[in-house]
């Protein structure tokens, strides 16, 4: 049987085919589409876990009991993950164990463009680097079987293009493993350093049985063509390198750490020039080179951004077809229509507080007309680097400044920052904006929510109860789409002596019900464009000949009924609509 | 099969974040998949679903390599909006054809003043290929849903790909809810005889 999956939709689908029973992840793009095509299979026990930490080692544990478990996070997230990732190398496997990276080379939803595969070297782990949606399922399933196998974890790494291209997949039928059960065995996983030691030599062994593996591994190919150039590339890079040089020999590689360096040499060996094709950093370049091998690599193609099949052609000077471009005002993505962080975004810009900001929707506001945000590193940074502002700077600085942070980011990094804050005296004023969701992946429930990765009812853990168990004197709860009450609210805790939270709680604007919609009153509209500042994108200017001004429009399609352009307009023109929806 | 078995077809779908082009290109996939096609695509996710500009590539053929389609060699560009079409012309083949939904949306840099929406769009996209305006919005309205656009357009898209009228069927068939379903093939038939 064949059909049409995504990347990700095939990595659940090899998981489960490979009679994975445990699953947990944190959503991230592109990763997170994984996650959410498992919890389609009922056989597996699936969670988001509040971080991939949490995720990776729930997977550890697993597998300790001899159940395939897989961890699937965005690369970042490995970030995350790296302290268990690395002794987990060391511990090794029961039940088979694979960790899924999802890097996004080009960012297109990301703070930075890390290339993952140096996780593999730097824990000596092995990889697997599908080039589509048959290999991502074919290898996800394979992955399972060589962790058990070569007693180790295997991190299946993804790109953007791979997760989110589609093509036509053969499936099979789930391999149902059963739990083995869990057997004490200390000398494998509780890492006192004698133990490490032991292990460590276990690790380098294995190295040498992986390489020798890698030799003959299927997905190692070479594809013959023209011997005048070989190419020796992985992943996506392989789809684009065939398209952009479709006579040349090819070396394509699947398995890619460690380095089947038999196969390398032998491919080099008859093709008289060797090109390295790979999107990201010189890793199969720089090996390969140390290999004593002359290849052609990166002083051609860049490090920077993704590989496309131009990107190759522009690196190799090949002719490419003639393109009409035109320059066209960017469209960005925005905070929705009714989005209950636009307000409370408004007021701190409008305050000129500085604004330590963290991963979510909200980063949104950093562009104009809001431009509500300092910073962005990485999840949970609004709370610490806040801190340390403050340690630098000063009270009278941190008076006018507060920390952003989104009810699900909250939960997965931040809450240790705060408890710091409040341990070492800070004062930190930290807003959570509580759309009661993760709303940027696409809506995954959180601990703040009480609803579970099925929609299972569950415990609710509110972002307040937590705040005042970590010692925080002032914390409150307020609405976020009444102005008055936001700036009113953020004064307070401002002028409160230590660390503060307020909760700004309203769920996201895509999974309520429109209400009805205001409009402007075109007599009253004096043009001021006060209401152009919150940034919403129902509302824009229109110029009306017989008035000779240009007055503000409410698009009722898209109006979501909030009433933050009423409460900033100071002329009374922005009224709501009489009739109801 | 018009086309001989050896060709490749690009198709870029375009628009913004929210329109159902997600959804056109995977009825769009699986109908070239029915007609017997190798075929592939391309998305991202994540930050476009906030009202961003979309794209999407999908492209089928007797074998398929790169899911991404090379600028300049789309045979068509299928646009959800004016000012996206201009966006991504240069994907499109010297005289490709462009299906465009006669829709301006601004986007929030145009809304504040900072920058102006093109007013020559149409005449922009005439000079690099062959254009079809079409009111795809209005007739969506006029079957009773706007949302039913993207299934407006796919029909206007069907005429020129020479698919049996069955791969089209139970494409549409195997990507949308059985209640929405009558009104999709409507909205279909409705963009193939424009």
């Amino acid at each position: 049987m064949a059909t049409i999956l995504s990347g990700n939709e095939a990595v659940a689908r090899g998981a489960w085919e490979a009679g994975c029973r445990v699953a947990a992840a944190y959503p991230g793009t592109p990763s997170t589409e994984i996650l959410e095509n498992i919890l389609l299979y009922p056989d597996i026990y699936a969670e988001w876990s509040i971080n991939e930490k949490v995720a990776l080692e729930v997977a550890a544990g697993a597998s300790f009991a001899g159940s395939r478990s897989l961890a699937a996070m965005k690369h970042v997230g490995l970030n995350v993950a790296a302290d268990p990732f690395f002794t987990m190398a060391y511990s090794g496997v029961t039940g088979g164990l694979v960790i899924v990276s999802a890097d996004d080379p080009g960012m297109w939803s990301s703070q930075n463009e890390q290339d993952n595969r140096h996780y593999a070297r730097h824990a000596k782990v092995p990889i697997l680097e599908p080039s589509d949606s048959q290999e991502a399922k074919d290898y996800a399933r394979l992955a399972f079987d060589l962790s058990e196998y070569f007693d180790t974890p295997v991190l299946l790494r993804m790109t953007t293009r791979v997760c989110h291209s589609s093509c036509i997949v053969k499936l099979e039928d789930r391999l149902e493993k059963l739990v083995t059960g869990y057997v004490k065995d200390v000398k494998k996983r509780l890492f006192l350093p004698s133990h490490g030691r032991a292990r460590h030599i276990v690790v380098e062994e294995r190295q040498k049985k992986l390489t020798v593996y890698g030799e003959t591994f299927p997905g190692n190919r070479i594809e013959w063509g023209q011997k005048k150039i070989g190419i020796i590339t992985s992943g996506i890079s392989y789809q684009y390198a065939r398209e952009v040089f479709p006579k040349a020999s090819f070396l394509k590689l699947a398995f890619t750490y460690p380095l089947p360096e038999k196969l390398i040499r032998e491919f080099c060996r008859q093709v008289r020039k060797v090109v390295v094709i790979e999107e990201g950093d010189p890793i199969l370049e720089t090996e390969i080179k140390a290999m004593g091998v002359k290849v052609i690599g990166k002083e051609r193609i860049p490090t920077c951004g993704e590989l496309t099949p131009r990107v190759i052609k522009e690196s190799f000077d090949i002719e490419k077809p003639q393109v009409n471009a035109e320059p066209v005002p960017a469209r960005p993505p925005v905070l929705c229509p009714g989005c209950p962080h636009r307000g409370v975004l408004y007021v701190v810009d409008k305050m000129k507080l500085v604004v330590t900001g963290d991963i979510g929707c909200y980063t949104l506001a950093a562009l104009p007309p809001l431009n509500a945000m300092d910073t962005c590193i990485c999840m949970g940074a609004s709370v610490t680097n806040a801190h340390g502002l403050d340690k630098a700077l000063g009270r009278d600085f941190s008076k006018k400044m507060v920390a952003v942070i989104g009810d699900s980011t909250f939960f997965h990094s931040g809450i240790t920052g705060l408890i710091n804050a409040v341990y070492n005296k800070g004062d930190l004023n930290l807003i959570i904006l509580d759309n009661y969701t993760t709303a940027m992946t696409g809506h995954q429930p959180h601990p703040g929510i009480g609803k579970l990765a099925r929609g299972e009812t569950g415990k609710r853990i509110p972002p307040e109860d937590i705040a005042r168990g970590c010692g925080v004197e002032f914390v409150k709860v307020a609405n976020p789409d009444n102005l008055k009450e936001v700036e009113k609210s953020i004064k307070e805790a401002l002028d409160f002596d230590g660390t503060t939270v307020l909760i700004f709680r309203r769920p996201c604007a895509l999974l309520l019900r429109r209400k009805t919609p205001y409009y402007v009153d075109l007599e009253s509209c004096k043009g001021c464009q006060i209401c152009m500042r919150i940034g919403c994108p129902a509302i824009s200017l229109s110029s009306s000949p017989e008035k000779k001004k240009e007055t503000a429009v409410i698009d009722a399609d898209l109006c979501f009924g909030c009433g933050l352009c009423a409460q900033v307009c100071t002329c009374a023109a922005i009224r709501l609509r009489d009739v109801v929806r | 099969m018009s086309r001989s078995n050896r060709e490749v077809t690009n198709i870029v779908i375009c628009g913004i974040g929210g329109q159902g082009i997600i959804l056109a290109s995977n009825v769009l996939c699986r109908a070239a998949y029915n007609q017997g096609f190798d075929v592939k695509k391309s998305e991202v996710h994540g930050m476009a679903q906030r009202g961003g500009s979309v794209i999407t590539h999908v492209r089928f053929g007797s074998k398929i390599y790169s899911p991404l389609i090379e600028e300049g060699t789309a045979h068509y560009m299928l646009a959800f909006e004016k000012l996206e079409g201009l966006r991504y012309l240069h994907y499109l083949k010297k005289n490709g054809k462009i299906i465009v939904n006669n829709r301006a949306i601004p986007p929030m840099s145009v809304l504040t003043g900072e920058s102006r929406y093109p007013d020559d769009i149409a005449l922009k996209l005439e000079k690099a290929g062959k254009v079809y305006l079409t009111d795809a919005g209005h007739k969506a309205c006029e079957l009773g849903n706007e949302r039913v656009v993207n299934t407006v357009l796919l029909g206007a898209l069907a005429r020129f790909l020479k698919f049996e009228s069955e791969a089209w069927q139970n494409a549409l068939q195997e990507n949308i809810k059985v209640r929405h379903l009558d009104l999709n093939l409507r909205a279909f038939d409705a963009g193939l005889n424009w």
